[in-house]
This record gives C-alpha cells, structure tokens and sequence, in this order.
C-alpha cells in the first residue's frame, strides 16, 4: 500500500482509538450514580444522574438558571449558592467572583459538576421559571396600537407567580427575523388565574416582538413562554400606594390591583395614576370605575394630556407629572407613609421618581419597571 | 543502536547535568510565567514530571511498535502530540475522581502541558538517542524530575530578587532571563560528575 494512504490510516485509527480510550475512561469516570439535590432547605428534591454541571442537571430537571453564554464560564450570570461542600473555588470560577461570594459559599452553577449529594438555594423566582407550551386564547385591541394577548397554559399547565412579574415571549422565526427572539413583557393577569398569562402589547415600529404579535399571531396558534421573572411587585407594607403608569405600563399594577382586590387587601390606599394622550390611547376605564365603587380606597385617575375636542374628557388633563404632583401635595394625605409604583418608558419614570422624592418619598420607597 | 547507559545514571544526569530546561532551554515559556509563584511552580513541576514519565514510555511504545513497522517515522510529530493530549485528558479525568486534592493542586496546568515543549522534547530525545523502554523511563522521570527541581529554584531565586533592588530595565522577565543563565552555568558544574550526552 502506498504510503500516501497508510500515514492518515495509521493517524486516523491511533486518534479514534484514543478518542474510544477518553470516552471508555469519561463513562466509568464520571458515573456517579443517582444523587439528590436539594434546593432550599428542601422545597424541592430532584434525584438526578450525577456527572454533570449543576447548571445542565438543573434545566434538564426543569430549573433554568439564567446562563448567556450558555455554560462556558465566561458570563457569570449563573451564580448559585452551594451549601454543602463540593471542593474548593475552581481557577475557572475564581475570576468571577467577589471575595464576598466566595465567603458566602456562591458558585457558578456551570463550573461545579453533582458528584454527590448537595444542598443549593436559588432565588425564590428561579425555581416557578420555566418553559411553558401554550395556546393563543384570544387578542383583543384595547387601544388602537396595543393589544391584550391571552394565552391558555398546556405544558406546564399551572403558573404561579407574583402579581408585577414579567415572562418573555419566545417569539419564532418570521419574515426577515432567522433566528428565535426573546422579549420580555409584564404579565397583565392576576395570579389567581393559573391558566392563563395575560400581556398588554403595544406596537412599537420596527419592534421583532412587538410587530410578530400585531401583524403574525393568530388565535389558536401555539406559542412558548418563559418565566416568571423580576423584582416588580408589592411591598407588605402600610404606606400608601402610589402607582404611575402609562401605555403598556398598565399590564403589571393591573394585575398587581387585581391581586389586591380578590385577597381582600382593600384596607391599604391606592393611587393609580394613568397618563394617556388623549383619548383613543386610554382603555380599561369602565374596569377600574366598576373596581373603585367596590373598593372605596383605591383612586384611579387618568389623565390626558393632549385632549382633542371629540373627547369630551373630563377628568384630569396635562402631563401625568404635573396631575401626579399636584395630587400628591393636595389631595393624598398618608399618614402611614408612601411608596412609588411605576412602570412605563424611562424617561416617564425618571420625570416621575424626581416629583416622587420632592413629594417625601425615598428613593429606596420607589418601585419601577422600566422598558425601552 | 541502544546506547549502553545504566538507567539509574541517566535518570540522575537528565536531573542535574543535561536537565531539559537548563542545558536544552525547553519548556521556557511556562518556566518563566510560572515561577513568579513557589505554590503554583510546585504543581506545575508535578504535572509535568507525571505526564512526562507516562507519555515518554506511551510514545515509546507507539514509535517502536506502530511507527517504524509502517515506515512512518517521519509522522512523530503529529503523533506525539495526539498521545499527550490524550494522556492529558484521561489523567484529568482520573485524577478529578481519585483525588479532588491533587486535582486542586495541579489546577490549570494539568490542560496548559499538552503545549509545553519540554514534554514532546523528551519524546524526541528518546526517540532519537534510541534509548529502550526502560532507559525511556528513567529519562523522562528524571527530566520531569529535573524541570520541578529547576523551576522550584528559580521560584525561590525570584522571591528573593523581588525585595532587591533591580534596575527599572530589568525588572520582570530580563532579570529572571540573566538569573536563569547563572543557573544554566551553575547546573553545567554538575557535569564534571557524571556526563551523559
């Protein structure tokens, strides 16, 4: 035989019985059997085949841990807190690490393999994320640029999730869009609804998600969904709330009122302040008149601030800062103190959190969902 | 021919009189970056005399038996190379299982030998001074032996310059090149003991 064919012969079988040697050695190596994770304090056990990272193990069990650069160690994104003892800090965590988190025991959940049994704990909202197969209900245009989407949960068929949270839309590849888009969006249901998430959407030109809702979903289509995520929601307290929202920025106080009113929170005070243009962009108005002659503390005032003629408006007009302000220092005494709900575009809400703090409320009282 | 060296005095020059860092200048890189730190020079020392010693005795055993039967000596390179990386990735793999404490110990650096220079080095010189299996072995023992010995010395010889008052110049890597050359003097001394090559 020539020697031209015997060289990446011999090469070629000498690197494929190397490669059958590593693969022979990682099975027997790295089997660990069955171990159990436990995950806070034992709100959950999952038995798993041990060998892996804990971050692959964990969203093949159905926990999906925030990773973007999907398991290289390079983001950082995938911290989580091991309590027992899976050996000391790998070089290739130790970069993204704080020497706090290293003292408190965090690790990225990609780098540390389940040899055997361990205890972690993961935020409270990691543990309800998850992928959830769904159908489109119904969408309904509210205004004439946003639309209320409403989609039936099948796999996994219950939600739980806190009133404010958010949950992105999975939204496929359509037109000139190759690839899958995620955007997130605030759920405008009530969490007593456990089979359905409700979103508000508004068209935003040139938006990948936003123009797939408005021009390409239809009733009936399936559609996936990921979450609940986020921080927005409401604070146990006493003070009185004062909410500010505008557009699409209704969908989280909707359903964070809504959650209130069916758990019988009506003793606490609420300002809803809602800013529109003018009248074609206000909607939900018979909901929360019918809600507030049911509920005699919450207030809900909307407010334009272009009006046209035809609008015959006559509740509050001007910019939602204004009306928020002059409320603010003339109607809404707090004895038991305030706290700031918002949610619509930044520059709303920085406009909104200035009248707030020169209105005694503290910044860290300030609650927002900003989107861009 | 397989030259008639006892293996106990190869084993003991490739340590001290032909050491593979400071007569054969190889495996520099890491010798240099390296032994800025005593801890990390020691794992990195160990690594390289395990892997060395099982690579030398494997791709001893792959020239003589696949290489040469199929007259296709001139692929040593490439093949070489192929069986470190092995041998790199089954050691990592085991001694992750066996012991979670070497592993630590040796860190990085178990991964960053498969380019080190001196490895493959010592699995040429074998191949071309036509030492048998177990002269092989010794050799490769002793120069993995030899380069620990080497970069622990300069690890300790760094530390000591790092309170010195070098000149602006020098610091970092050309003082640590100059001290390296006083030892490559110091270790050629060795030689008026025992001389193998």
């Amino acid at each position: 035989m020539s020697s031209v064919l015997i060289a990446p012969l011999v090469i070629g079988i000498l690197s494929s019985v190397l490669a059958a040697l590593i693969a022979v050695i990682d099975g027997i190596v790295n089997n660990y059997g069955e171990v159990n994770i436990s995950i806070n304090k034992g709100r959950k056990n999952v038995k798993v085949k041990g060998g892996s990272p804990l971050l692959m193990t964990l969203s093949e069990e159905g926990i999906f841990i925030p990773s973007a650069c999907g398991g290289r160690g390079s983001c950082g994104a995938c911290k989580v807190k091991v309590l027992s003892d899976v050996g000391p800090v790998l070089p290739t965590e130790a970069p993204l690490l704080t020497d706090e988190e290293i003292k408190s025991n965090i690790r990225l959940s990609c780098q540390i393999k389940v040899k055997s049994d361990i205890e972690i704990e993961i935020p409270e909202e990691l543990f309800s994320a998850r992928q959830f197969k769904t159908t489109v209900e119904s969408i309904k245009n509210v205004t004439h640029d946003i639309k209320e989407v409403r989609f039936r949960l099948e796999n996994p068929k219950e939600v739980e999730f806190k009133a404010g949270q958010y949950a992105q839309l999975v939204v496929p590849p359509y037109g000139k869009i190759k690839d899958i888009t995620q955007r997130a969006y605030s759920i405008s249901s009530a969490p007593s609804q456990k089979n359905y998430l409700e979103f508000l959407i508004r068209l935003v030109p040139g938006g990948i998600a936003t123009t797939y809702v408005h021009q390409n979903l239809k009733e009936g289509q399936k559609f996936d969904l990921v979450g609940p995520f986020g921080e927005f929601y409401k604070r146990p307290t006493k003070a009185d709330m004062i909410c500010v929202a505008g557009g699409s920025g209704m969908a989280p106080l909707k359903s964070i009122i809504y959650d209130m009113y069916e758990n019988n929170e009506t003793d606490r005070n609420v300002w809803y302040f809602f800013g529109a243009r003018s009248l074609k962009d206000i909607y939900y108005l018979d909901e929360f008149k019918k809600l507030e002659e049911k509920w005699p503390n919450l207030h809900f005032v909307p407010a334009l601030s272009e009006p046209s003629e035809e609008d015959n408006w006559k509740g509050e007009t001007g910019l939602i800062t204004d009306v928020l302000n002059k409320y603010l220092k003339e109607r809404i005494k707090s004895p038991n103190g305030r706290e700031g709900y918002l949610c619509g575009s930044p520059g709303m809400i920085n406009a909104c959190i200035n009248v707030m703090t020169s209105n005694e409320i503290s910044e860290d009282k300030i609650y927002y969902d900003k989107f861009a | 021919m397989t030259p008639d060296i006892n293996p106990f005095v190869l084993f003991f020059a490739s340590i001290f009189t032909s050491n593979i860092l400071l007569s054969n200048f190889l495996g520099m890189c890491s010798f240099i970056s390296v032994s800025k730190d005593i801890k990390s020079s020691n794992g990195l020392g160990m690594a390289v005399t395990f892997v060395m010693t099982i690579t030398t005795a494997l791709n001893w055993i792959v020239y003589k038996y696949l290489l040469i039967p199929f007259n296709i000596e001139y692929l040593k390179y490439i093949v070489f190379i192929i069986v470190i990386a092995a041998v790199v990735q089954i050691l990592e793999m085991i001694i992750e299982r066996v012991s979670m404490n070497l592993y630590m110990a040796l860190g990085i650096f178990l991964p960053l030998i498969t380019v080190n220079c001196a490895i493959l080095g010592v699995a040429l010189f074998m191949q071309l001074r036509n030492y048998n299996l177990i002269q092989s072995v010794f050799f490769g023992f002793g120069s993995g032996l030899g380069w620990w010995l080497a970069i622990m010395a300069l690890a300790a010889i760094r530390k000591k310059v790092d309170k010195a008052p070098v000149p602006a110049a020098l610091k970092g890597p050309g003082i640590t090149l100059i001290i390296i050359g006083f030892m490559a003097m110091a270790f050629i001394g060795f030689s008026g003991m025992l001389s193998v090559q």
